[in-house]
């Protein structure tokens, strides 16, 4: 019941609502809840039928290059 | 980028775990609880449970909200549902879960009472408007993320005129509940893994209470295998060196002061109650929301005479211990056998979000 992934917008509604696409599913939301103004391609976390955020994909970025360093340093050590 | 497949790559998963294999003091215990069901679910599906270093014990809180409901307000959504002309609409997790004498939703569905299974409240709005004559009543239950959406539909009610939709609220509150775990002295907890989806709506620094006054650092970690494991990464440091500040993990989508509108709306309809009963927790003060006197119109609890009934925990069931992490499931002595997904005895087994289900399921090789 908890469980809420990372869709895609991909359509603007009237009355704050879209169309989002997960894997091709397609579902009409709410974006009442919304803080930021969301345009088609943003990834929005939603919830029992409304979005409760929109992804942030600087932040997302930065935990990636994380990732990737980690994964640098691995080849570092083993080389040396 | 589409924020799943990012975050769960084996290699850096591999390098994590290495990270904290290096970090873990071999001396010591690390009890880390993930408060939220959505957190005790990826634990179990990618095996992190397994992989971890044996000194560091997952203990999985009492973050499903479809496990802490109470076995009375159960009662009264049959009850409800049991009305003349009303369709209850509730989520589909709620429809199995045991009330009074193992009676459910389900059964009563079955008796012929009209139950609905809705994925959002929205379409509970949406059956009101196509079926005047039927009165709707939703089951709100949840904590701070199902929340909003529950208060948003009343606003949206009113707007609309609709009549006949009302709410049977039973809405929950995350950081309450954490310092309520941690008011017990025997509690084994060294720190929080932080809800995902709840810490979007209250934001990060919702947890100071938990972090300032018991001393226990909190880490608000994603849903993904990674952020999981960077979390435990996260609190291992934490831990070693003593310090109990909050973390933000899951950046990309929390920030510290949360989603500013959906608190607004949610204070604008739903106040606190006095006290709410946690099923395997007990009375919790201010722990629950109620509707506000202003929309008294749209409370169920108002407009319909609500019985109480009354229902205790079973007696030997040892969740209130496990969700506080001084005992196992395996402790229990009804675990695995008066006491199973299909007859749940207690809080824990209630739904696969639960420790005891967790635990049941995926444990069949050492059972
Ligand atoms: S096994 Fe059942 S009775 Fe025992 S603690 Fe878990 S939920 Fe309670």
């Amino acid at each position: 019941m908890c469980l809420a992934i990372p869709t895609q917008i991909i359509e603007l509604l009237d009355n704050q609502m879209a169309i989002t696409s997960l894997s091709g599913v397609k579902k009409e939301i709410s974006l009442a809840l919304l803080m930021d103004e969301v345009k088609i391609g943003d990834y929005v976390i939603v919830h029992a039928g409304y979005a409760l955020n929109r992804l942030d994909e600087e932040d997302a970025k930065k935990t990636l290059e994380y990732f990737a360093e980690l994964l640098n340093e691995e080849n570092y050590n083993e080389i040396h | 980028m589409k924020y799943i497949d990012e975050f769960r790559n084996s290699q850096v998963a591999k390098k994590l775990i290495e990270n904290i294999q290096r970090k873990i003091n071999p001396e010591r215990k690390y009890n880390l609880m993930e408060f939220c069901g959505g957190h005790t679910h990826a634990i179990h599906r990618y095996g992190i449970n397994q992989i971890l270093p044996a000194n560091i014990k997952l203990i999985h809180g009492p973050g499903c909200p479809v496990c802490v409901l109470p076995i009375p307000r159960i009662d009264q959504a049959i009850w409800l549902a049991n009305q003349p002309d009303v369709i209850l609409c509730s989520y589909a997790d709620m429809l199995r879960v045991p009330g009074d004498k193992q009676d459910s939703l389900l059964k009563a569905k079955a008796r012929g009472a009209q139950i609905q299974i809705v994925y959002s409240v929205l379409d509970a709005l949406e059956i009101a408007k196509n079926q005047p004559d039927k009165m709707i009543i939703f089951f709100a239950i949840g904590f701070e993320t199902t929340t909003p959406p529950t208060a948003h539909a009343i606003l949206e009610a009113e707007k609309m005129g609709l009549n006949n939709f009302k709410v049977f609220c039973n809405h929950v509150l995350t950081p309450v509940a954490m310092a309520a775990i941690l008011d017990d002295n025997e509690v084994k907890i060294d720190g929080f893994i932080g809800p995902s989806h709840v810490s979007i709506i209250v934001g990060s620094d919702a947890y100071r209470e938990v972090a300032q006054k018991y001393q226990k650092p909190v880490v608000i970690a994603g849903f993904e295998p990674l952020d999981v494991l960077q979390s435990i990464e996260y609190l291992i440091d934490l831990i070693n060196k003593n310090k109990s500040d909050i973390i933000n993990q899951y950046t990309r989508a929390v920030n510290p002061e949360g989603n500013l509108k959906a608190q607004e709306i949610i204070a604008r309809v739903l106040e606190k109650r006095q006290q709410f009963s946690w099923r395997g927790l007990g009375q919790i003060a201010k722990s629950g929301l109620k509707i506000r006197h202003e929309y008294a119109s749209f409370d169920a609890e108002v407009q319909y005479n609500l019985p109480e009934f009354q229902s205790d925990d079973v007696k030997s069931c040892e969740c209130p211990q496990i969700l506080r992490g001084i005992k196992e499931p395996k402790d229990c002595k009804l675990f695995g056998k008066a006491c199973t997904p299909e007859n749940p005895m207690g809080a824990c087994m209630v739904s696969s979000e639960g420790a005891c289900a967790a635990a049941f399921q995926y444990s069949l090789i050492s059972r």
